[in-house]
């Protein structure tokens, strides 16, 4: 009996296709073995990976490739929001996390890890109106909050021309913009009008996502601007790097001391310094309302997570070196992209943290 | 085994071939099972709390931790209308003009633009909606439907050129080229003896159109309308951009809203409670479902259809 030519030419077909699934099937395993066997020799780290907070991320990605031409190591960092850097930490699946909303103390302890901050960063209140210059219109935390809730509802108001009497202001309705996505940015600010208004606290709380009683929300820094520049009217907050890049109408803020402020780096390294002369011991410090002449008051930190008993001292050995390289030569690239760097003696203490805290079969990783 | 053993033919490669095709087929059907039971078993903590209130209750607040998906579910099913109104009609009369009507060498190269627009990805359509539709939007469209027809409440609220009227028109452009190819593909199908037979009759294009084109076709059409409405209930990127994503369900289409997709797009990286992680997946639930029904809601009425019209 002999098969008919089609059914001998499909079955060849059938017998080529499946001689390729197995070719391609043998050469990813052997690729994934392969994978598994590099991995496995960790005497040499190569890559580092971290994730979290958006906040810090031009500065993060900066510093990881300049220090990659530098030494050759490559520090991943991926963006991905500083809820899922904390997850992501204390699952193990990175070797660092980073946040912009500090964990409580319990919180660290807890899951067995070490906060530290890495940089220091304001957040503005940008506004579109027509024909007012960056700077030029001031307001109070108060303003914003009731802006936010709802309660003023137009740039007119005598609430704000009275702190404006120079300023022509229209007789337009307030868009107040926020975050869509949870973030840090919207954490600082949360927690800045929570210390402001009492009204605030109440209906509304701090988090990194909160409900908002009006205004739409735009997804990312780049969504807020992106909002607050099509939408005449409207106001938003940023990270202060984003509003320079943008060229955005950031405004004066009256601070707790009562001068009315413009958002810089000097401005928000003056409320790092009142809190670090102030307050507690404890290196993780809330910089928002602080007194000081020259305080920016919606200032904050950026903090990085690791394990306390780390999986694999070395690459973990590795990122501390990295670390301090950010702290020692990073200072200038910081500076440029609007970011406060960590002062000496304050990176001492965080360095002293480390050879306390990270510690291998009782060993500190890390010796100064 | 029967399934096997019922193949007359001895070709080795013939049952290697039944049996992958049957296991890609079963595969198909274990995912959906398997997407369907992770759905339900990680937003128990918040199906378990909120009961059936999730569905009706507008509230949705990650700091007192107390979540409702009505304002996302009107906001997904409100966009996808507005979607459906706009795009339907138009490609409708695109694909009449480019079967029937227009030169055969128009009619291909609008053809070929329309498959080029279906390739675009889905966030160049957000972010030309945001930087310029938007704009376009507040400025020259909102002003002038508020003159005329701001009475209405739909029409009412700041022109800010965002929310769901913004939205439901970037998703009926999305879809705009898949209902048209697939409409025109479907018209193509007409047998010419059939049309010709109507012209021959004396009847005019209109009446042609009306009367033998569109009802010989009708469930390939309707079919075309449920490719639309599947792809924008799902649609994310573009709808994130420029719905305004905010948590109010409000009669005007000129405020901002949110929809299932653009919620869980936005959300998803900072919910670090357990609770707030478990009312987003019931939400995605909540969408599986909601496009589950409307498959099964379309599968009764082009079989109805069919029956009608005597067409199978």
């Amino acid at each position: 009996m002999r098969k008919s030519i089609r059914q001998q030419q499909s079955s060849k077909r059938i017998l080529r296709f499946t001689f390729f699934l197995i070719f391609f099937v043998g050469i990813s395993i052997t690729l994934q073995y392969c994978n598994q066997k590099q991995s496995g020799n960790r005497s040499k780290v190569k890559t580092l990976n971290g994730a979290g907070a958006t906040f810090p991320y031009p500065l993060y990605s900066h510093w990881a490739d300049k220090y990659a031409t530098l030494t050759g190591i490559q520090v991943n960092y991926q963006s991905i929001g500083s809820g899922a850097g904390i997850a992501q930490i204390k699952a193990r699946t990175v070797d660092f996390g980073a946040t912009d909303a500090p964990l409580t103390s319990t919180q660290v302890k807890e899951s067995g890890l070490v906060q530290f901050p890495l940089v220091i960063g304001g957040v503005v209140p940008v506004v579109h109106i027509e024909s007012i210059q960056p700077g030029d219109l001031k307001l109070t935390g108060e303003i914003i909050a009731d802006i936010y809730l709802g309660n003023i509802t137009h740039w007119d108001d005598p609430q704000i021309q009275n702190l404006n009497p120079d300023l022509n202001l229209p007789d337009r309705e307030i868009t107040p913009v926020h975050r869509a996505d949870g973030s840090g940015t919207t954490w600082i600010f949360t927690n800045y009008l929570s210390k402001i208004s009492p009204e605030w606290t109440n209906e509304v709380g701090v988090a990194k996502a909160v409900a908002w009683p009006a205004g739409p929300g735009g997804k990312g820094n780049e969504g807020v601007t992106g909002y607050v520049q099509k939408i005449k009217g409207a106001i938003g907050y940023t990270e202060y790097a984003y509003a320079i890049q943008n060229k955005m109408t950031f405004v004066s803020l009256r601070n707790q001391a009562g001068n009315y402020v413009t958002p810089g780096i000097k401005n928000f390294f003056a409320a790092f310094t009142y809190a670090d002369s102030t307050q507690q011991p404890s290196l993780v410090k809330i910089l928002t309302d602080l007194p000081g002449n020259q305080t920016w008051p919606i200032t904050g930190m950026s903090f990085i997570l690791l394990h306390k008993n780390p999986k694999h001292p070395e690459k973990t050995r590795e990122l501390l070196r990295f670390f301090d390289w950010c702290y020692n030569h990073g200072q200038q690239q910081a500076r440029q992209l609007e970011y406060v760097p960590i002062p000496p003696e304050y990176v001492q203490r965080i360095e002293n943290l480390w050879s306390e805290e990270i510690t291998v079969e009782g060993k500190p990783i890390w010796n100064n | 085994m029967k399934f096997f053993q019922s193949s007359r033919s001895h070709s080795v490669a013939d049952s290697i071939f039944k049996g992958l095709a049957f296991i890609s087929a079963a595969i198909i059907f274990l995912i959906m099972v398997g997407i369907f039971i992770q759905l339900i078993h990680s937003s128990r903590l918040s199906i378990h709390k909120f009961g059936l209130g999730f569905l009706i209750s507008e509230h949705w607040n990650p700091v007192t931790q107390e979540f409702g998906a009505a304002s996302s579910i009107y906001g997904t099913l409100v966009s996808t209308a507005i979607a459906l109104i706009l795009a339907l009609p138009l490609s409708l009369a695109i694909s009449l003009f480019l079967v029937d009507l227009a030169p055969p060498s128009v009619s291909k190269y609008v053809g070929y633009a329309i498959e080029l627009l279906a390739a675009i990805p889905s966030i160049i359509y957000g972010m030309w909606g945001l930087f310029i539709f938007a704009p376009f939007m507040s400025d020259h469209v909102q002003p002038i439907l508020q003159q005329y027809l701001g009475f209405i409440p739909l029409f009412k609220g700041p022109p800010m050129g965002i929310g769901m009227l913004t939205s439901g028109i970037i998703l009926a452009l999305m879809i705009l080229p898949f209902t048209t190819a697939m409409m025109r593909d479907v018209l193509k199908m007409v047998p010419s003896i059939v049309t010709e037979a109507a012209y021959g009759m004396g009847s005019t294009t209109w009446e042609v159109t009306k009367k033998v084109t569109v009802p010989y076709v009708i469930t390939g059409l309707v079919g075309g309308a449920f490719l639309g409405l599947g792809r924008a209930i799902g649609e994310t990127m573009a709808v994130t951009f420029v719905i305004g994503n905010n948590h109010n369900i409000s009669a005007s289409l000129f405020e901002a809203g949110n929809s299932i997709a653009s919620t869980l797009a936005n959300e998803f990286t900072e919910a670090s409670e357990p609770m707030y992680l478990s009312a987003l997946i019931e939400l995605g639930l909540v969408l599986f479902v909601i496009t589950f029904l409307i498959q099964v809601g379309a599968h009764f009425w082009l079989k109805r259809l069919s029956k009608s019209s005597g067409i199978k």
